[in-house]
């Protein structure tokens, strides 16, 4: 199922973009703003931010591509990222992530056909007491495994 | 066996930048050494020779600590710090070379190595790479890291895996800008390109995109490549990258240079020293030179890249003649066409009178040509009919700032900048006119300096990435001396006059004049705002912030001289530096912004009609008596004819010959018809240039001019610097301009023998007291040279006025505004203005004949949306543009930077031809025309006009050439 991208009017991001200008530090703020908004950060906001903030597109740029959150396409109904860092893995972890992909059928930062699931890799959650560690829909999850994970999938999935 | 050679000329990068401070000792590896404060331990080790390895930095950046490769121990402390991001203290006791920290250097380059091509022998960096030095450095001599047992080692470098498939992480090579490519297999992410574009040029085209492995350095924002993005091809990435990520094509394409020649650019005033990079008598690169006092080691797209037009099939290498301007070029030899030039300037001298012909110098020749062409004119056509390039673009700051200080030159350097609080900025546009000083400017206003513009259009220094103008006045065009009159009148009235610099350095009884002048009424800004357009408020806010907001600096460019009352604003700008006291210390001043590379120095050299080089009257008879002894000639006591004066004389018949170095009056004068009748008007014109340019279709002469890399001389830039010029190859066409200057001379019977240009120099020292000092040994010593050069100055000024100005006491004048008689009205409603932008030059003779077209291959009018509408105009379409002079075609770009009533155009293409529409008012003063002002219509229209198709008509027909006789 192909996912349509917001392409919302530039008034509206304008004016999402205005409301964040009193804070100090504004471009995190008015980029979660856009996020929250529509799902993804807009390609036509760079500019209106760049010029809103008298930064530079590429600065603007930097700063998206650097935090994974701010997507470019909208992620599917329900997101499900997987612990890939040292800890996990010494529990199992790489063979859950590797679980999780068969069992989606996708790569990591795909959506599922259906569009339900999205599968994300993130590295420490700061649950490495509990390892594997996961995160659904911004729930934290711990020691989660195989038969666990596609519980909870299957859960989302309906 | 290979020498081995300490590489630490002064070429050497000492990692960090330098810095000022109290002494600081501190002991590396054993050796005391002393440095200022702030300092970094990698570059005082540099500073006792011991280079640390490095790939992230270097001494045009800050340190930033990312590669990890210049680690050293320092006793006492914990770790392995970054020696580039660790300041020194006193008594610190550093170890660079400990087994500890050669293991970890060793460990980082494998690291680095690992996710590289090892293609060094075919890769354009090769002996050029500091990738491939530091390995040396820390002795690499094996990479562990292996591709797992049937897997891939993820790496950026390889196309496609052993299978074929394609590597995801891999990215093709941006080749969009038509200078340099970008290489991103080969990049290792030290950020030094994106860090360049920031702190050196203040664009901020670049980042790094991603995080961690993904990290890519990328041009603009997703999508974009590096032609689309902000990128203005300055090339400091280029310069700064240490790899062949970001490397020149013309490298890629020839190879390492094997030698280098300093020398100097020879685009606008600024002057920037650069490195001919050569191999044998081929030019591979020019590099900007990290000790020229002028840029400090930074460029722009001209000088860096745009050298092409030096080696392009249009130059013309041989002389021809022709009888009359409707004949085709004949190519003789050199012998043949000098004679044909003397006894037709001859012969008119006898039938028409001595005053009959003149010369034209040209801005961007050397000082020794241009003092050898107004030699021409006055030791051997007798009279002073001498004009430069500088009467239609600069002649106002000569008197304007003459009359006010006693000197006609600016009276900063650039590095005077740096210590600015406020700038204001009124007719320039240093980021596309004068790129690398725009640079420096910009670097100053990110650490807090304020800025003010005022310019009808909203430049991009008004808005842009970390930069705000405080304010910016968006005056009416032609209203400039309302708004300086206006701010003084503020400063006066609101008591923000420094009365004790005014008292001691300037006459008080003018002052007070002054003061009662500018204090009336109807100089407050309320009483000019309907005039000017400019808020009241604002002016008043820009007045009191310039004379209260510390150093404060003006700089300003042809947006002020090129009006009817283009003197007087001079005057006025010179007086509000002389009430506010920002005169005589770094960071104040008043500091023109000279158009092309030696306009200052044409000036100085004599080329005015009336005035001797070093500015002196040509009616007082001590002046003539130097150069009568120095020249066995009785010179002319009555000035000459100026540039306007000889097409009027031309018209009428009295003035029927004229030598043209290196300028193109057809295309840069105002009033293109009046100037095409005048040069149509003359029995011989001689042209000496490097192509044929529009003026000759008109000409009878062609003498092939010699490029900035054929000779040797020295330009004078806007600081009065004098620098070097120096020849990179032998003059094409035989001879560099001023052999041919001397082979005319000596073909109308001059005695002349000049065999080199410091020969000139000597002359020129030996007349001129500002010039005293200057010889090329001092210039090859110092590098360069801030006249006045003499007795009591002998290594040059970099500050004029210190202590007092060069007049005595400074000279208020009353600036009286005076509407030009230029007047918009029910026919033609908008006011034009013109400029320039970065990539073309001037007439756009030069950088027409680069690839910097890719930038602008048309001139375009920018016109306000609401004025756009009322005439049905759209984005991108053909319109008319026409004025009481003339009309032409060209496309419209719609745009607010320019107010309602105001649209703005460039001159660098001739099939466009804008001065077709420019006037021939000009300053009361100087005759500088006022292209700055001229009453239009804009109407659409479907194609050229009718005028454009005759005058092409025209140039193609008059540059026919004869086939060379077999």
């Amino acid at each position: 199922m192909p996912r349509d991208i917001p392409q919302p009017e530039v008034d509206e991001i304008q004016s999402l973009i205005d409301a964040q200008l009193h804070l100090e530090g504004p471009l995190l703020p008015i980029l979660h703003a856009l996020q929250d908004a529509y799902g993804i950060v807009p390609v036509a906001a760079v500019p209106l931010i760049a010029a809103a903030l008298n930064i530079s597109r590429a600065e603007v740029h930097g700063v998206i591509s650097f935090y994974h959150d701010f997507r470019s396409l909208p992620a599917g109904r329900h997101v499900v990222k997987i612990c890939r860092a040292e800890a996990c893995q010494a529990m199992g972890g790489a063979a859950l992530a590797d679980h999780a992909l068969a069992r989606l059928g996708v790569e990591w930062h795909g959506t599922t056909e259906n569009g339900a699931v999205t599968l994300e890799p993130v590295y420490c959650l700061g649950l490495c007491a509990c390892g594997p560690a996961a995160m659904v829909d911004g729930k934290l999850l711990g020691r989660v495994d195989a038969d666990r994970l596609d519980r909870i999938i299957g859960e989302i999935e309906a | 066996m290979k020498d081995f050679i300490i590489p630490w000329d002064d070429t050497r990068d000492m990692g960090t930048p330098e810095k000022h401070g109290k002494p600081v000792t501190l002991i590396i590896d054993g050796v005391e050494v002393t440095v200022p404060e702030g300092t970094s331990v990698m570059r005082a080790a540099a500073e006792i020779g011991t280079q640390i390895p490095k790939l992230c930095a270097t001494d045009s950046l800050d340190a930033f600590g990312s590669c990890r490769l210049c680690v050293v121990e320092i006793e006492g402390r914990r770790g392995t710090p970054a020696s580039c991001t660790t300041p020194v203290h006193p008594g610190m006791v550093v170890h660079t070379q400990s087994d500890k920290v050669r293991k970890i250097r060793k460990g980082v380059m494998e690291l680095y190595i690992s996710d590289h091509p090892l293609d060094c022998l075919t890769c354009a960096a090769n002996g050029d790479c500091e990738l491939q030095d530091m390995a040396g450095a820390v002795g690499l001599r094996d990479v562990r890291y292996a591709a797992p047992e049937g897997g891939a080692l993820a790496n950026h470098f390889e196309a496609r895996n052993t299978s074929g498939e394609a590597n995801p992480e891999w990215l093709p090579k941006d080749d969009s800008n038509p200078y340099f490519s970008y290489d991103p297999s080969k990049c290792i992410v030290c950020n030094r390109c994106v860090r360049a574009c920031e702190e050196v040029q203040g664009t901020f085209a670049l980042t790094i995109e991603g995080r961690g492995f993904d990290s890519r350095v990328s041009p603009g924002a997703a999508g974009d490549d590096f032609l689309s993005s902000d990128c203005v091809s300055c090339g400091a990435c280029v310069q700064a990258c240490p790899t062949a990520t970001l490397q020149e094509k013309s490298v890629i394409e020839m190879g390492t240079p094997d030698r280098s020649v300093i020398t100097t650019c020879a685009y606008c005033g600024v002057g920037c020293s650069f490195k001919a990079e050569m191999q044998g008598d081929q030019l591979v690169r020019m590099t900007p030179w990290k000790h020229g006092k002028a840029n400090r080691g930074h460029s722009c797209v001209k000088g860096r890249f745009a050298y092409g037009y030096a080696t392009h099939p249009d130059r013309i290498l041989s002389p021809m003649i022709r009888d009359s301007i409707d004949q085709p070029w004949r190519e003789v030899g050199w012998e043949e066409a000098l004679s044909f030039a003397a006894t037709k300037m001859r012969g008119l001298q006898e039938k028409y009178g001595r005053r009959s012909v003149g010369v034209i110098t040209s801005s961007r020749c050397t000082n020794e040509e241009t003092y050898l062409v107004q030699k021409l004119a006055r030791a051997v056509f007798l009279n002073n009919n001498t004009d430069t390039c500088a009467r239609v673009c600069h002649s106002p700051t000569g008197y304007g700032l003459g009359q006010t200080y006693g000197t006609s030159a600016g009276t900063q350097d650039f590095d005077s900048i740096e210590a600015s609080d406020v700038v204001l900025v009124i007719g320039a546009n240093p980021t596309d006119g004068h790129p690398v000083f725009g640079s420096r400017l910009k670097k100053r206003l990110r650490q807090g300096a304020q800025l003010i513009v005022i310019d009808p259009r909203r430049i991009d220094l008004v808005k842009s990435p970390h930069v705000r103008a405080a304010h910016h006045l968006a005056l009416r065009p032609g209203t400039n001396v309302a708004v300086v009159t206006a701010l003084a009148h503020v400063i006066v009235t609101e008591g923000l006059c420094d009365e004790s610099f005014i008292k001691e350095r300037c006459d008080w009884d003018e002052f007070q004049q002054y003061a009662e002048f500018v204090a009336d009424p109807r100089h407050s800004p309320e009483a000019t705002e309907m005039l000017t357009g400019v808020p009241a408020a604002e002016l008043r806010a820009t007045a009191r912030l310039y004379a209260k907001g510390g150093n404060g600096a003006i700089y300003y460019g042809l947006g002020v001289t090129e009006h009817s009352q283009g003197s007087t604003t001079v005057m006025g700008i010179a007086n509000l530096a002389m009430l506010t006291g920002n005169m005589g210390r770094p960071g104040v001043g008043v500091n023109p912004l000279r158009g092309q590379n030696n306009v200052q120095g044409s000036c100085d050299m004599g080329s005015f009609p009336h005035e001797l080089p070093g500015y002196r009257h040509v009616k007082l008879p001590e002046v003539r008596a130097i150069f009568e002894d120095a020249w066995g000639v009785e010179i002319d006591p009555e000035p000459g004819l100026r540039i306007n004066n000889m097409l009027d004389a031309a018209v009428e018949g009295r003035f029927r010959g004229l030598y043209c170095q290196g300028e193109d009056i057809l295309q840069s004068d105002p009033d293109t018809k009046h100037v095409a009748a005048g040069l149509a008007a003359m029995e011989c014109v001689i042209v000496h240039d490097l192509f044929l340019n529009e003026t000759a279709n008109y000409a009878h002469v062609f003498l092939p001019g010699s490029s900035f890399l054929e000779k040797d001389g020295t330009f004078t830039n806007a600081e009065r610097r004098i620098n070097r010029v120096r020849e990179v190859m032998a003059p094409k066409a035989g001879y560099a301009d001023w052999e041919v200057t001397q082979l005319l001379a000596n073909a109308m019977g001059a005695d002349w023998h000049h065999t080199h240009p410091s020969q000139i120099m000597a002359e020129i020292a030996a007349t001129t007291p500002s010039f005293a000092g200057v010889t090329y040994d001092l210039l090859d010593q110092k590098g360069s040279i801030q006249w006045p050069c003499n007795e009591t100055h002998p290594e040059g000024t970099p500050m004029m006025h210190v202590d007092g100005f060069v007049r005595g006491k400074g000279r208020f004048m009353i600036t009286e505004y005076v509407a030009t008689d230029e007047k918009t009205g029910p026919r033609f409603p908008l006011l034009l203005t013109t400029g320039r932008i970065l990539s073309q030059y001037n007439v756009g003779a030069q950088t027409r004949r680069t690839e910097n077209v890719i930038w602008h291959d048309q001139d375009v009018l920018e016109i306000h949306p609401h004025d756009a509408e009322v005439r049905g105009i759209r984005d991108g379409d053909w319109i008319r543009l026409a004025s009481r002079s003339g009309d032409t075609t060209l496309k419209a770009l719609i745009t607010d930077r320019v107010s309602p009533g105001v649209v703005y155009t460039t001159f660098h293409h001739p099939e466009t031809q804008a001065n077709v529409i420019t006037t021939d008012y000009s300053d009361w003063a100087t005759n500088c025309p006022e292209y700055k002002v001229t009453a239009v219509q804009v109407s659409p229209s479907n194609g050229p006009s009718d005028w454009q198709e005759a005058y092409s008509a025209q140039a193609e027909k008059s540059r026919r050439i004869l086939p060379a006789a077999e």
